[in-house]
């Protein structure tokens, strides 16, 4: 499903080099998570992947299914079923958050060639969605982002997720500001959409998020590479020692 | 007109104006007819005023009301006070009348108009029944009407061409005509009110107009009347350098209500166009009126060549007490935008508002606001202006509000919120203030913002394309103007918020 190969990433600005040489494979239908300590190139990692201005990737390469992800514009590679869950939500005031899904989903179909939801289809499909992870009519009509609380703002992106129903989800930190009862909502919502067609890169800061949505491999993260992967057990390690002993073992 | 869902107007952009963008170009009404023209001789004196009085038919008095402007007006110069900067007015290298001329012959049926007229109002999206009226054609207003109830006015360049549902109107006693008819037909009314919110020697512009005002509409709605259908004019400048002048005077008797909707547009021309139009209301006791405007007057192209001169003055008198009037305009169009749509709140508690989202893209210049003038006691106002500059576009907030020492009690809450898009334009907001009483109280909060990019950023990722996702964002800004429309000009106005903001970013 998704394949990086090598990649160098630079910020355009600051002429700094964030990524140096990242590879890593996601098969379809598996969930891998990414961690590492602060600064490490996670965030700029889900960034470039989606698209951001502002990065230059110098070297390597970025496939989804065997197509270059680095040659398209942000929304040809979500058209392309690619969707990254943001670590913070961007407010749009003014305009529902109905209104912004509907308008979402039905680019995405333009872009493919698909029919469009009718507005009824649509209301079904949001009001079902939306049911599961506790977002109210209300929440549904407010503003994009505006005035949620932290939880709120991410069981948003997990309804967005599931109305767009995208083939690779990149969660960028999505456990940072959830309390436990929101933790469990969020990874209910991301579980429910597990499937042998779909693939996760859950990037995260703490091993928590993974008791509750189970990874099938582990990557740690360190300036800029991965230095080491595994399964399930390597996510224990890092909370019980750190991430000292990991890295100097990695050199 | 697109059919949508209540949510889509309330709630922001839609994939059909998305689409409309997309078939439209830039402007979408950019094309011009070629009709064959009678014109007045270029430039103005007092016989170009004695001959557009004469074409009108117009009785003594009314030649003579225009020649006294007129002779004002040459003691007058123009206001430069606006922050707007274009090269001098020739105003003797003008046509102030042009009129078509298959209009001198009443034409019995569609197949004797002229085609192109006929194409014209295609264009402008107007119904064929209301085609077949606007052209003159005798009996069209038996023939069954389709879809919607609007009553229609079309002004082409300076000439009236009809007005659609007159008998319909006419049963509810509403006299809905184009301004020459009513000067004819109602002299009583017209010379009662003409004049009397906007006197002939308010401003340059409105002097201007005074003298050589070709056309316009009337509306007169008698005691306790609810005018059964929106009243809308389409104005139209087709004729290359011809200034255009219309006149609009409404008068909503006590307890009465109308909407009116105005919508403007012209074809694309390299030299710009002058346009001076005065619209007067006169609201008496316990009456009401809406009054929205969508401009689109020709904006110029990218580099700043052509576009409308727009110098319009626009006034309410609510005379009498709890008198309402509300102003919507939505100003996309004109290369210049001086426009200020006023209320004098004169009525014991009545009551002005004012909603306004004026866009500026490119070289365009918009100078743009109210005046609230409170005069009656317990007489409340409400301002809320959007204003977008994209390019390298300027746009000013110029608004007044003005509490009387004898308008005691009184509010007004102004919201003034600028956005700009890219780093080459400006945004200026200019509110005066005047309070001389103790009990009144004014609220003033205005916001400056850019579109920003982590806000686009994020819209393409969920799959909308840059345009889309500035439209998106910029009719989020304007949603509480757009909620102030009447339904179908929201949905026009959606539209021509994204096309107007084409290329503006990227």
């Amino acid at each position: 499903m998704l394949k990086i190969d090598n990649l160098h990433v630079k910020l355009e600005e600051e002429d700094k080099q964030i990524l140096k040489g990242l590879s890593l494979e996601v098969p379809a239908g598996q969930v891998h998570a990414v961690m590492g300590p602060n600064g490490s190139g996670k965030s700029t990692l889900s960034y470039v992947l989606a698209g951001r201005d502002g990065y230059a990737v110098t070297e390597g390469s970025a496939t989804m299914d065997g197509e270059s992800l680095l040659d398209m514009e942000p929304e040809q590679r979500a058209a392309a079923g690619l969707f990254l869950a943001f670590q913070y939500p961007v407010e749009i005031p003014g305009v529902g958050n109905m209104t912004f899904l509907r308008t979402a989903v039905n680019a995405q179909r333009k872009a493919r060639g698909e029919e469009e939801m009718s507005s009824g289809e649509f209301l079904k499909a949001v009001r079902e969605k939306a049911k599961d992870l506790q977002i109210d009519a209300e929440m549904l009509k407010r503003p994009v982002n505006v005035g949620f609380s932290g939880g709120e703002k991410k069981r948003n992106e997990i309804l967005q997720m599931a109305m767009l129903a995208p083939r690779m989800c990149i969660m960028d930190e999505t456990d940072s500001g959830l309390d436990v009862d929101a933790m469990r909502l969020v990874s209910d919502g991301v579980n429910a959409l597990r499937g042998p067609d779909r693939s996760f890169l859950v990037i995260t800061h703490y091993q928590r998020l993974l008791n509750h949505i189970q990874p099938d491999v582990v990557h740690i993260m360190s300036d800029g590479r991965i230095v080491k992967s595994g399964g399930p057990e390597l996510a224990l390690q890092v909370e019980e020692e750190g991430y000292g002993d990991l890295l100097a073992e990695a050199g | 007109m697109t059919e949508t869902t209540d949510l889509d107007v309330r709630e922001g952009v839609d994939r059909e104006t998305v689409e409309t963008v997309q078939s439209m170009g830039s402007y979408k009404h950019g094309w011009n007819t070629e009709i064959e023209m009678d014109y007045a001789p270029k430039g103005v004196n007092e016989d170009i005023v004695r001959l557009i009085s004469n074409k009108n038919g117009e009785p003594a008095w009314m030649t003579e009301w225009r020649l006294e402007a007129f002779r004002r007006w040459a003691t007058m110069s123009e206001p430069r006070w606006a922050m707007l900067n274009y090269p001098e007015i020739d105003y003797q290298d003008q046509y102030y009348y042009a009129r078509p001329k298959s209009m001198e012959v009443k034409p019995q049926s569609l197949d004797d108009v002229d085609p192109k007229l006929l194409a014209t109002y295609e264009k402008l999206g107007i119904p064929l029944k209301e085609q077949m009226i606007l052209a003159g054609v005798e009996g069209a207003d038996a023939a069954p009407a389709e879809g919607r109830k609007v009553a229609v006015d079309a002004v082409f360049d300076s000439v009236s061409l009809g007005t659609t549902f007159k008998d319909e109107l006419a049963k509810a006693g509403v006299i809905f005509c184009s301004i020459s008819e009513a000067i004819r037909e109602h002299p009583e009314l017209v010379k009662k009110y003409l004049g009397s919110v906007v006197p002939q020697s308010d401003n340059f512009f409105a002097t201007l107009n005074s003298a050589v005002f070709s056309d316009g509409s009337f509306v007169y709605v008698p005691p306790g009347v609810r005018c059964p259908m929106e009243l809308s004019t389409y104005f139209r400048i087709n004729a290359e350098n011809t200034g255009q002048f219309e006149r609009t005077l409404i008068i909503a008797d006590k307890g009465s209500y109308v909407s009116y909707l105005e919508g403007c547009t012209a074809p694309q021309r390299d030299t710009t166009q002058l346009h001076a139009a005065v619209v007067e209301i006169v609201v008496l006791e316990d009456a009401e009126v809406k009054y929205s405007t969508v401009q689109n007057w020709y904006p110029g192209d990218e580099n700043g060549k052509g576009g409308i001169y727009n110098f319009v003055t626009k006034r309410a008198d609510c005379r009498e007490a709890r008198a309402k009037v509300m102003w919507t305009q939505v100003e996309t169009g004109s290369a210049i935008t001086w426009k200020y749509p006023s209320c004098i709140l004169r009525g014991d508690e009545s009551q002005g508002e004012f909603y306004s989202i004026a866009i500026a893209n490119n070289w365009q210049q918009a100078d743009t606001g109210t005046k609230m003038i409170h005069l009656g006691k317990n007489t409340r106002s409400r301002i809320v202006s959007k204003g977008i500059s994209a390019g390298q576009a300027q746009n000013t907030y110029r608004g007044l509000v003005s509490m009387h020492p004898r308008a005691t009690n009184s509010r007004n809450y102004t919201q003034c919120d600028s956005l700009l898009i890219g780093d080459r334009c400006g945004a200026h907001t200019v509110p005066y203030i005047e309070v001389k009483n103790t009990s009144s109280r004014v609220e003033h909060e205005a916001t400056t913002s850019k579109v920003d990019d982590d806000q686009l950023f994020y819209c393409r990722s969920r799959g909308m394309d840059e345009e889309e996702a500035v439209a998106l964002v910029v009719n989020g800004f304007c949603r509480d103007v757009l909620q102030a429309l009447p339904m179908e000009f929201a949905m026009e106005a959606q539209a021509l918020v994204a096309i107007s903001l084409e290329g503006s970013v990227g």
